[in-house]
């Protein structure tokens, strides 16, 4: 019988009668539908069935005015063929692979520091102002990004200005505005990875610090030979979820730019909103859609094979 | 003062203990720097040519004379409350029944549960959008809630955070003739509390904040939520006043600011609990 399944008494005597494994209690099966039926249902609905819709309508014309015409795989095509598309996706793939190197880079960096021997009321400062950013919304940091990165009258260029540097264009050219994209997402995300590598190093046993520092390691061999290999698996966790939270990224280039200047910053996402919304092309729109998904499947199923093969589990 | 002659390894030591507290403190104040100077923006309204021309609440009086600022808060409280209340009771049954019983379709169900959290939520957005409008909801506040109410991934929070806690709880609990729904609502319910307030907090701040979803489900702008009507109170790229739109940002702020504050265990273990292997 099952650790966790309750045992009734009646059921007991059923399991015993029927001499085996219990038969499940009938008068809990009610319990079991109607406890399940609004997740079950509500996923069933509102995602299963979108899923599964989607990944049809990828290959179906359609405009929701005239009915739906097979596109066998004309929507893929188009999706390599409009200059706008590829773009954003080959934006899309950039900023995923800047916004994640930066993110793991400042995330563990400041871990490691807030991690360090230091007043504990100190080191619960530093790691609430740290992750502070994740609990504003997207739209609001953009919109206060826009006016500190404002060429005119941003404080960013006035403060560049104290050094002699003149007024940067951050938002109206192509290249100011992937880097203020860039900063704006991780300033506002670093926090979350930043969070699971304090999980990670404080999950490293003390002891085995102290048997390499009698060894005579210390600093950089340390964190080369301990802690790194000690913290993989949260580092690889890590660096997925910040991959797939990536390849997502709508809101920030969204107020701040729109996608611009010219389709600069525009995204997978932002494709997928354009020509659903906009442009009223539901199948191209399913199309990216389900790119953008199995391109996150990819990255799972890597993370599934790196975790077996490289990632060291003590 | 008494500094004594310091061998080289510890003002390496001491040198390196400056450049530590020197850069989280940068740190810090890049996080917290840009919202302080967002309230005192809203504080202290420019005219054109960024001369402070007064200091005090006049900022966020015109956010409520340019936007319904009241109606924005009230859509936003009710879509975040519900859909908060209803995830964390959807969730809570839904992992209670995956954790505590055996049925024959478990793990199947089970399965397609974990396998929904591999989609974004902007892919199925076009037949969610859809059904929405079958169902005669586009345009209402129900087509921001309905959707949301169930969750995936606070079933599988709420499942672990079950079977955590001992089935012989339950066992007594129906010796002394608990039926099996006052076993949950009695017993288990309440000792999963913390979880339930992960799953909540969580479902709080994602939905308090988000844009995409009310951007596409909205129409009307009775029905904007408030951080689709902060965005349009910036207007076209920027000709809403700065500090109009900040003290918008700062009013906004506020809610997700007390959950910060009172409720930031949870929030600090909900936004981990993915990560755990």
């Amino acid at each position: 019988m099952s650790k966790t399944l309750p045992v009734t008494g009646s059921t007991r005597a059923v399991a015993i009668a029927s001499g085996g494994e219990a038969p499940k209690p009938t008068k809990n099966r009610a319990l079991i539908w109607v406890f399940l039926a609004p997740t079950v249902i509500g996923l069933g609905l509102f995602n299963f069935v979108p899923i599964i819709a989607s990944t049809v309508l990828a290959f179906f014309h359609w405009d929701v005015i005239t009915p739906p015409q097979f596109a066998g795989f004309d929507n893929f095509v188009w999706m390599f063929d409009n200059p706008t598309v590829r773009v954003a996706f080959l934006n899309t793939i950039g900023f995923v692979i800047a916004a994640v190197v930066v993110q793991l880079a400042v995330a563990l960096g400041l871990a490691l520091l807030v991690q360090s021997k230091m007043p504990n009321w100190l080191r619960s400062f530093f790691r609430s102002a740290l992750f502070f950013p994740l609990i504003l919304s997207a739209a609001s940091v953009s919109l206060i990004m826009a006016y500190l990165f404002n060429q005119e009258f941003g404080l960013v260029n006035q403060f560049l200005g104290l050094f002699g540097i003149e007024k940067v264009g951050w938002l109206t050219t192509g290249i100011g505005a992937k880097v203020v994209v860039l900063l704006v997402y991780v300033w506002q995300n670093f926090g979350f990875t930043f969070l699971m590598f304090i999980g990670g190093i404080a999950g490293v046993p003390r002891e085995v610090y102290e048997a390499s520092s009698i060894d005579g390691a210390t600093g950089w061999k340390q964190f080369r030979d301990i802690t790194l290999p000690l913290i993989s698996p949260t580092m690889l966790v890590a660096s997925v979820m910040a991959i797939i939270n990536a390849l997502q990224i709508f809101d920030q280039p969204w107020v701040l730019t729109r996608g611009g200047p010219g389709d600069e910053t525009r995204t997978a996402v932002m494709v997928i909103y354009e020509s659903a919304f906009r442009e009223l092309n539901f199948g191209g729109a399913s199309a990216v859609g389900i790119v953008l998904t199995l391109l996150i499947m990819l990255v799972t199923a890597l993370q599934f094979q790196l975790s077996k093969r490289y990632v060291f589990y003590g | 003062m008494s500094i004594q002659t310091a061998g080289k390894p510890s003002r390496a030591l001491e040198l390196g203990r400056i450049g530590k507290y020197a850069i989280l403190l940068v740190a810090a104040f890049l996080t917290i720097g840009p919202v302080v100077w967002t309230l005192v923006t809203a504080l202290t309204p420019t005219d054109s040519a960024t001369h402070i021309t007064s200091v005090g609440f006049g900022a966020f009086e015109d956010v409520f004379k340019k936007i319904p600022v009241w109606l924005y808060t009230w859509n936003s409280a009710l879509v975040t409350l519900i859909v908060a209340v209803g995830q964390m009771l959807s969730a809570a049954m839904a992992g209670y029944v995956f954790a505590r019983y055996e049925f024959r379709a478990k793990k199947v169900l089970f399965a397609l549960v974990l396998a929904t959290m591999m989609v974004p939520m902007q892919v199925t957005i076009v037949p969610v959008f859809m059904l929405i409008r079958g169902m005669g909801l586009a345009d209402t506040l129900l087509a921001l809630i309905l959707p949301a109410l169930p969750t995936a991934f606070g079933t599988f929070l709420m499942r672990q955070y079950f079977m955590g806690l001992p089935a012989e709880l339950g066992e007594a609990a129906e010796i002394d003739g608990a039926g099996p729904w006052r076993t949950f609502f009695g017993v288990y319910l309440p000792l999963a509390t913390p979880g339930l307030a992960i799953v909540g907090i969580l479902a709080f701040n994602y939905h308090w904040n988000e844009f995409f979803r009310p951007l596409i489900m909205t129409i009307s702008d009775q029905n904007f939520t408030l951080p689709l009507g902060l965005v349009t109170l910036q207007g076209n790229l920027g000709t809403g006043s700065v500090s109009t739109v900040l003290a918008g940002v700062i009013l906004s702020m506020i809610p997700a600011l007390l959950v910060f504050v009172f409720g930031q265990k949870p929030l600090r273990e909900g936004l981990t609990a993915g990560a755990g292997k």
